[in-house]
């Protein structure tokens, strides 16, 4: 086991200028999962197959425990690929399609009985060590899959979208599997996926990527409660933050008809170049539906009404702000989470406040948390 | 209950397809409209079905993948890259109960293929395996040129045709693949680290279901496409230097390459600067050598050896005819009229299903030299071929569509 760490890693492919991963600096600790997100194209996959030894590393370096790997061969990095191949063969024991590689490789057979016990015990495999892979279900052949790995003892693991080629009901069981798998075998592991609640729910921390450029790394914990920038606020959490640019006038943000006070501390981080405005987010949770005209509420007009039995939001209109910015994810609406059993109806007007605390802060200039 | 709304897409859509039962999970579908039973070892529900006189592979596969393995897999066939045709993705599946069911990817099925599974099986030469091998080290090397990292190589996402006395290999499986610009040395390595490892399991599980012989080695095999695959790139990418005064090696460069099979469409040559060492690399190099050259010349579409064996009996035909000064491709069309044709339309329509017409020319051109050595004179063409039909392809199974399992074998579950 070993901790991995990307000292300045920068990959640019041959003809493009911009790199698709820039000066990554990571450190992941030894019994680590670590979850790589972003969008499309932000450098999350390079960045894997950097560690992997699949892409060449064009400045910077990359290390397993002490061990520069940078221009180690993929088969002499000690690290295993999880999933990329996982049909089984259907004449071999449950266990000789977990120890094949080992048997390749020449380790003894007793060894290979003995590694290939030890997982099947972690995998709940046991007694179906010596039966074909016919006799099991789907989740047991993802578990014999997974065992294959398990039994070389690779440094880390590196699972690049693992579930993108399952179906829905497949994904989430294998989601709590491979995390509490993972905790039970204390391995270094990499994590790849474009999906944040996978981020989320699955790593010790995340890294969060786009164009490139690690944006913040840290709990899921830190990075929900506390955004570096507008592009990690926007992209952590489900249904997504709500972000829009506004004035500020005398020490408060003027949201709607709502003053929103602003710290001093915050407001003392903003400069010229920001002529006056801040970009304030706020979770769809943070708000509270209080009486039309309750002081520092604003009035937000419903368009359509999510319900999802224990919980329901309504995307909807800010009052009273003509030319505004504000979106929420994908919509360029305002979500806003209500008492699933007060349901306002569509077009009607709702009063909201955000609750004191709740409110993140971001410089309208560089998007850079304040304060 | 929700209606299912299906959704196509293909660059041809074919209305026809729409009456499939895409209603039904692929794992029930009816006897009636299968084609056979599935072969080979995959991770998804796979199978085949005739339809409107050809027949189809169908896979169940999340959405997001089967569009992208779609249009891998026409970039592919863009490229001219030996690979299955993608047909189209049908999206939008439900069961009568408003069950969501799984997309699917549909791939034309490779006419005269045959599974790694159906060749072992048969009793074929001893070094059937190696022959296999090597087809895979040629495609391998080929995907690499143009760029495409396959991420899962094996025998069982590759399909395999008769060529001449040799294999070509053609990808069928490119889920896991990706197109760059050029490779990394450790995507190719991986690539080729992986083969191995699956080969050898592929054939270790041949093994313990009885199909392989007592004596084959899977891992001197697996190791075997290493070798011949590090050979082949050597010989197709490698440079190498020499005096100037020994100029004569780039064109013995470019020969060599020809002879393997392939065309050099770019040469880089550097001298250093007192111009007395000489550096040659390829840069670009086409297979298909000999295939091109006799479209060229005929108009005939078939395989790399099979068009080699062609070019051979024509250039006897040229030499036998004296007509060597005349131009070569008038010569090539009065071969194709007086000998290629006739010996193909001397195999009776009902026989033609059991092999390709250039592997059926070959064939016969073989089946001539052994009965003619036994015979001890030059026994003409029509003479072969009619021995030929009755002797020997008579006896063969079809190999139109090989999709069934071995005799014996019980259906693999996935």
């Amino acid at each position: 086991m070993a901790t991995v760490t990307f000292d300045h890693a920068t990959r640019v492919y041959p003809g493009t200028e911009r790199p698709a991963v820039d000066q990554l600096n990571l450190e992941i600790e030894d019994g680590e999962f670590l979850v790589l997100v972003g969008p499309s194209g932000c450098g999350k996959s390079t960045s894997l197959r950097m560690l992997a030894g699949l892409e060449d590393v064009n400045g910077g370096h990359i290390f397993i425990g002490d061990r520069d790997v940078t221009d180690v061969q993929p088969k002499d990095r000690d690290i295993a690929m999880v999933f990329q191949n996982y049909a089984l063969y259907p004449h071999m024991s449950v266990a000789d399609n977990m120890g094949f590689a080992l048997k390749i490789a020449g380790t003894p057979k007793a060894e290979i009985r003995q590694r290939v016990e030890e997982a099947a015990k972690i995998l709940d495999l046991t007694e179906y060590l010596d039966r074909k892979p016919k006799a099991l279900s789907g989740g047991q052949r993802q578990r014999v899959a997974m065992g294959r790995a398990i039994v070389r003892q690779p440094q880390v693991f590196l699972m690049d979208e693992p579930l993108s080629n399952l179906d829905a009901k497949l994904r989430v069981q294998t989601r709590t599997q491979i995390a509490s798998l993972q905790r039970r075998l204390g391995v270094t592991t990499v994590y790849v996926t474009h999906d944040q609640t996978e981020a989320l729910t699955m790593g010790d921390r995340i890294a969060v990527l786009n164009h490139g450029v690690l944006q913040q790394v840290g709990t899921p914990r830190e990075m929900y409660d506390r955004p570096n920038n507008v592009f990690v606020a926007g992209f952590i959490g489900s249904p997504a933050m709500n972000i829009g640019t506004f004035d500020v006038k005398e020490g408060v943000v003027k949201v709607g008809s709502a003053d929103v006070p602003l710290e001093r501390s915050i407001a003392s981080g903003m400069t010229d170049a920001d002529s006056g405005k801040v970009t304030l987010g706020f979770r769809p949770e943070a708000l509270d539906v209080v009486p039309v005209g309750t002081p520092g509420s604003f009035d937000v007009e419903v368009n359509l009404v999510e319900e999802l039995g224990s919980d329901a939001f309504v995307y909807g209109t800010l009052k009273g702000d003509t030319d505004l910015n504000l979106t929420a994810g994908e919509t360029n609406q305002l979500i806003v989470r209500i008492d699933p059993r007060s349901v306002p109806d569509k077009g009607d007007v709702i009063a909201v406040s955000i609750q004191a605390g709740h409110s993140h802060v971001f410089s309208a200039t560089t998007g850079e948390r304040l304060g | 209950m929700t209606q299912q709304k299906l959704q196509i897409t293909a660059v041809a859509p074919d209305p026809a397809l729409l009456d499939l039962p895409w209603d039904v999970p692929l794992a029930e579908w009816p006897d009636e409209v299968l084609a056979a039973l599935p072969q080979g070892i995959s991770r998804h529900v796979v199978r085949f079905v005739n339809h409107g006189g050809r027949v189809i592979a169908i896979k169940e596969i999340g959405e997001t993948v089967a569009y992208r393995e779609y249009e891998l897999l026409r970039q592919l066939h863009r490229i001219e890259v030996p690979s299955v045709v993608p047909v189209g993705v049908i999206t939008g599946r439900r069961a009568p109960d408003g069950e969501r069911l799984e997309a699917v990817l549909v791939t034309e099925h490779l006419q005269f293929s045959l599974p790694y599974r159906a060749l072992f099986s048969q009793d074929l030469r001893p070094d059937t395996a190696t022959r296999l091998i090597d087809a895979l080290a040629v495609l391998l090397v080929r995907l690499h040129l143009v760029g495409f990292y396959w991420g899962d190589v094996s025998l069982s996402n590759t399909l395999f045709r008769r060529d001449a006395e040799t294999f070509a290999a053609y990808l069928v499986d490119a889920e896991t693949g990706d197109i760059h610009r050029t490779l990394t040395n450790g995507q190719r390595n991986y690539d080729v680290d992986l083969a191995r490892t699956n080969i050898i399991g592929e054939l270790m599980d041949l093994s313990a279901g009885e199909l392989l012989d007592e004596d084959v080695d899977e891992v001197a095999i697996g190791d075997a496409l290493v070798e011949r695959y590090n050979e082949l790139w050597d010989a197709l990418t490698g440079s190498e230097a020499f005096d100037s005064d020994d100029r004569w090696r780039v064109a013995a460069r470019i020969e060599r390459l020809n002879d393997l099979g392939f065309d050099v469409g770019e040469l880089e040559i550097t001298t250093d600067i007192d111009g007395t060492r000489v550096r040659i690399q390829p840069k670009v190099v086409d297979a298909g050598h000999h295939s091109r050259r006799l479209l060229r010349l005929t108009g005939l579409d078939v395989q790399e050896n099979q068009a080699r064996r062609m070019l051979n009996d024509l250039d006897s035909y040229r030499a036998a005819m004296d007509r060597q000064n005349d131009q070569e491709q008038i010569v090539a069309h009065a071969w194709v009229r007086q000998v290629f044709r006739p010996t193909i339309d001397a195999v009776p329509r009902e026989l033609r299903r059991k092999l390709e017409p250039a592997q059926l020319f070959h064939e016969i051109l073989d089946h001539r030299w052994f009965i003619s050595q036994q015979a001890q004179r030059d026994i003409p063409m029509p003479e072969a071929a009619a021995s030929y039909v009755e002797n020997v392809l008579r006896h063969r199974p079809d190999e139109d569509a090989v999709l069934g399992l071995a005799p014996g074998e019980a259906e693999p579950e996935y």
